[in-house]
């Protein structure tokens, strides 16, 4: 076990010093800067700017200058913001993306896994049918949708929860509902493709010429194989989640680290761009890594490759 | 001999969207207690739809039982409901399937998913039924079985798998032992072991088993009745050497001339049957076997032949047995 973390941290470091070269590399070929934005300046005034923030230098100097701060766990400052540091919009933006996605996270596969057994137990019967429509359209309709439907009705007409703003629990159910139906549906359909090949399976039979009653049989044979392929993408839906939803924080007006990002790009900023990049990329591979784990536990036949 | 099971006149049939398969279509035979028969017949013929059906284990829908009656000690398990069949599945019928590689749960211990019968059935603790999943692997000749039982199922070779899934068979004793093709995902010599270890228990426990295979070699070696199917019936049945060697279909006679003997001429050529068996969505309404059969005369593709006594102890299902078709008799 502990050699297996080892080489998966050292592939780790590798793949996020890929990432960060070639973001660095491709946000800097895009033309213009920082300050493209902010009008006419006097060129001395502009010098002054881009001696400060280090844009002057050769762009391996900066790289190198990025790749030491970044060793420090210094994400560097903002450059639109004159007092915060991309350090500060991570601890303020994160825990509350952090929130949200995990609760959106939570409900979307439990209420997916849920759709999914009960649609392939109940097969091309009514059950099915429902959960696949539900599948269906929270695969396509977009969340921001959802999101406006639900303010207009559960906020404003009947007034049950707040339409917006970061605060309490109530805050909460709105924005992790309304990201929560994507991952439903998707985990909705994939269980229920799965269960359907594990139920045809041969150890299902043998299980249930034992004499065990059907729903042990379905609990204690069929959803724990059934449930490696939600595994297996579970790593990439909970990044996604966990690191903020632009326009679902945009639309609740909730400060997290999705509208960071975003704003980031807007305004060329360059050190927010990178450290959310850098950051994104690195709570990708801690939860690819965890999956991996929980992947072991789950299916006894990969620890014999994983371990060794 | 006092009879353990009696299957009368089943019939099952699948619902599928090009119409109702016709799998069994009256398929009559019994096994009486501690004894061993066998099922054999070509590919499709119904033989695990039968076996399958003894224990209900068929979906339904797709899978209608149609008409007839299965008998257990003289209770009829086609009346049972889902909840009285649980006692008897396991408990009374044990089943084992034909891919060792397959049919135990990967992600389950061997050990657990022998105990799951003992704590279901006999109420035993988990420790007791881990106690006990030792003992069995052990009967079964599975070496060092304290340490096998906590494996996986990976872990195990195809034959050691076998082994573990009699174990689970018989965990709970039960009085009839099903095995559908125990041994043709083995190779040659693992066969041959699974196979004695079948008769020894069988002998020790004195479990009636129902061997369903393709190698009459097979049922030769382990049982004492047999069964012939064809197309979904039974065509033919008696005690093996009444089948081996005094055989009366001309089916039969067909499946023995098929498969090659030691005493046999090198240079001699086998006999395959040629054709293939009926569509079971539209059955024949005479003889299943008329289209493939050299004797077949008139009236076997318009009326089928039941299943006569030719001898005591040997039935057959076959036209040329009829007083007025003596003399016509088949090659
Ligand atoms: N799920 C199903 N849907 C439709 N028809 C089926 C299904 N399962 C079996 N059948 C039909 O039932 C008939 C009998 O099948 P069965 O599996 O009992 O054959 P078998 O004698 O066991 O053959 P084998 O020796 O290949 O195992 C076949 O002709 C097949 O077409
Ligand atoms: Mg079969």
């Amino acid at each position: 076990m502990l050699r297996f973390t080892l080489k998966r941290l050292g592939w780790a470091l590798l793949t996020l010093w890929m990432v960060i070269t070639l973001t660095f590399v491709l946000m800097h070929s895009i033309p213009g800067n920082p300050f493209a934005k902010e009008g006419k300046m006097p060129p001395g005034v502009f010098e002054n700017l881009m001696r400060y923030y280090h844009l002057d230098e050769p762009l391996y100097v900066q790289y190198g200058l990025y790749l030491k701060s970044l060793l420090q766990f210094d994400f560097g400052p903002s450059i639109k913001s004159s007092t915060l540091t991309v350090n500060d919009y991570i601890r303020e933006g994160f825990p509350v993306s952090l929130h949200l996605g995990l609760q959106a996270l939570i409900i979307g596969v439990t209420l997916g896994i849920i759709f999914g057994v009960f649609a392939a137990l109940y097969h091309n019967r009514y059950p099915d049918y429902l959960s696949m429509v539900l599948a269906i359209i929270g695969l396509s309709v977009p969340n921001f949708i959802l999101a406006t439907v639900f303010i207009n009705y559960v906020a404003v007409e009947w007034g049950l929860l707040p339409p917006a703003q970061w605060g309490t629990w109530k805050h909460t159910i709105l924005p992790s509902l309304a990201l929560a139906a994507m991952p439903m549906a998707f985990t909705a359909r994939l269980m229920r493709s799965s269960m359907l090949e594990v139920l045809s399976q041969d150890y299902v039979k043998t299980a249930k010429a034992k004499g065990i009653a059907k729903s042990m049989v379905i609990l204690k044979h069929t959803i724990r194989n059934a449930i490696l392929p939600i595994v297996t993408v579970l790593g990439v839906i909970a990044t996604n989640l966990v690191t903020g939803s632009f326009v679902i924080e945009h639309i609740f007006g909730i400060p997290g680290m999705g509208e960071m990002f975003v704003k980031g790009i807007f305004n060329r900023d360059y050190p927010v761009i990178l450290g959310s990049t850098v950051f994104y990329s690195a709570v990708l591979i801690f939860l690819t890594f965890v999956i991996d784990v929980l992947y072991t536990w789950i299916d006894p036949r990969i620890k014999v490759t994983g371990g060794e | 001999m006092e009879k353990i099971l009696e299957v009368r006149d089943l019939h099952v049939t699948f619902h599928t969207y090009a119409g109702e398969v016709q799998a069994v279509r009256g398929v009559n035979f019994e096994v009486g207690k501690g004894e061993a028969i066998g099922i054999v017949g070509e590919s499709g013929c119904g033989k695990s739809v039968t076996a399958q059906s003894i224990l209900k284990l068929l979906p339904q829908p797709p899978v209608q039982y149609k008409q007839g009656s299965i008998l257990f000690n003289g209770q009829d398990l086609l009346k049972k409901s889902e909840k009285e069949m649980e006692k008897v599945r396991g408990k009374e019928i044990s089943m084992i399937f034909q891919d060792p590689m397959t049919s135990l749960n990967p992600t389950m211990t061997v050990g657990k998913q022998i105990a799951e019968g003992l704590t279901k059935h006999h109420k035993m603790s988990a420790a007791a039924a881990h106690k006990r999943a030792v003992e069995l692997l052990e009967m079964v000749g599975i070496p060092q079985p304290e340490r096998r039982v906590n494996q996986y199922p990976h872990e195990f070779s195809g034959g050691m798998r076998q082994r573990a899934m009699i174990a689970i068979a018989l965990a709970c004793q039960p009085q009839l032992l099903i095995a559908d093709e125990p041994t043709t995902a083995l190779d040659v010599t693992i066969q041959a072991q699974i196979l004695e270890l079948m008769k020894e228990l069988q002998k020790k426990l004195g479990t009636s088993i129902i061997l369903i295979t393709h190698d009459l070699g097979v049922v030769a070696d382990m049982c004492e009745r047999v069964i012939v199917m064809y197309a979904g019936k039974v065509v033919e049945s008696g005690t093996v050497d009444e089948i081996f060697y005094n055989p009366q279909h001309p089916y039969t006679k067909g499946l023995l001339r098929s498969v090659p003997r030691l005493d046999q001429n090198r240079n001699e050529p086998l006999t395959p049957i040629y054709g293939t068996p009926p569509d079971l969505l539209k059955p024949p309404a005479g003889c299943g076997y008329a289209a493939r059969c050299e004797s077949a005369m008139r009236v076997c593709q318009l009326y089928d032949p039941k299943l006569d006594m030719v001898r005591s102890n040997h039935q057959s299902a076959c036209w040329l047995h009829h007083p007025l078709a003596q003399g016509k008799t088949g090659s």
